[in-house]
């Protein structure tokens, strides 16, 4: 009669000859090894940070006709960065009183801010001196963005700034 | 134990990482950027990148292969130094350099692993003999949209971050970007 057989053992009644069922799981191991080995090797090589650029923009260089603009001297700061990462700094141009401080929160930036308040329309100076690094030039660019600094120039140093730095003898 | 849900979240993770990971081109030098909180990011594309290492010497590279075979025509042309079309496809695909256009030739024909084993002189900015003027100017000509970073080492010294500087305004390139790292504890007060 219509019946299904039930269980592979029955060969000997005339039915196909089955091979043995074999179990349908494979070992996953060594693939999940493989697997985790490139995952692990591509989340560690991978650098999601891409790196910060700062904006700057110089300004044109003046042509022969120009006129530059005049300033008031009591408006204006100058910043020299001399060697050892060392801020030179003074207020006005006529006998300036030099001090020096450095890129600490406590140093340039309280002195930023202290002259800001004091001084309306402060115009800085930077002078990056010869044995200053690049380092010191971004960091007090970096400055500049965090304490909102609005007018300021990097200006090349002259011979009476390296005076007024070799005079002071800080 | 079924582990099938857990190799299916493995390998999507695989192919994640493996898709969005992108080969770092290799520079001749390594350099250590000082840090600054802009938060402004790099653009990948149409870059001009001019590193100063911290010996003071200057590196030179463009992205985009058209460009660059475009470039190294041009220059070759303003110094005389003839390539061939293979050199010039094989300067295409090259990273950061820094040789004077004169040895340029030569390092092109080099294998990758002889590249790596060259001391680069550095490309020429002295007021008389500025190469890096050439470059920029010629760059900007095979590509208008190029935007132009420096990445600069924390150690080199200003003098020779001004020449930079100063070639870049020289050609009116008065807005550029300084390449820096990201620094958390510097906030405003």
């Amino acid at each position: 009669m219509a019946e299904i057989q039930q269980g592979g053992g029955g060969g000997k009644k005339g039915g196909k000859v089955r091979a043995k069922k074999m179990s349908t799981k494979i070992d996953m191991t060594p693939m999940v090894d493989l697997a985790f080995l490139l995952l692990t090797f591509f989340m560690l090589t991978t650098t999601f940070s891409k790196p910060q650029t700062m904006e700057i923009t110089m300004p044109e260089k003046p042509k022969e006709e120009d006129k530059l603009p005049e300033v008031n001297e009591k408006k204006v700061v100058t910043l020299i960065l001399g060697a050892n990462d060392k801020i030179y700094w003074y207020h006005g141009i006529t006998d300036p009183k030099v001090e020096v401080t450095d890129f600490s929160a406590n140093g340039i930036r309280k002195i930023l801010l202290k002259q800001a308040a004091e001084i309306p329309g402060m115009i800085l100076l930077i002078k990056p001196g010869d044995d200053s690094r690049y380092k010191n030039m971004v960091d007090i660019l970096d400055e500049m963005n965090i304490t909102n600094m609005q007018r300021y120039a990097l200006v090349k140093i002259t011979d009476t700034d390296k005076e007024l730095v070799k005079e002071s003898n800080l | 134990m079924d582990m099938t849900p857990l190799v299916d979240l493995g390998f999507l993770l695989v192919t994640f990482f493996m898709l969005t990971a992108t080969a770092r081109p290799d520079e001749p030098v390594t350099v250590d950027m000082p840090s600054s909180v802009s938060e402004i990011k790099m653009p990948e594309t149409d870059i001009m990148l001019i590193t100063v290492s911290k010996d003071g010497k200057v590196y030179f590279t463009l992205d985009g292969k058209y460009t660059r075979q475009e470039l190294l025509r041009s220059m070759g042309e303003r110094y005389g130094v003839s390539f061939s079309d293979q050199e010039i496809s094989r300067f295409a695909v090259m990273s950061t350099f820094g040789l004077p256009i004169g040895n340029l030739k030569e390092f092109i024909n080099m294998g990758p692993e002889e590249r790596k084993n060259v001391t680069q002189p550095g490309i020429p900015v002295d007021s008389a003999n500025n190469q890096l003027k050439d470059w920029i100017i010629f760059s900007r000509m095979a590509n208008q949209k190029v935007r132009i970073a420096i990445k600069g080492d924390s150690d080199s010294s200003y003098p020779i971050v001004e020449k930079v500087v100063n070639t870049l305004i020289d050609n009116k390139v008065n807005r550029f970007n300084l390449i820096t790292n990201m620094e958390m504890n510097k906030k405003p007060s």
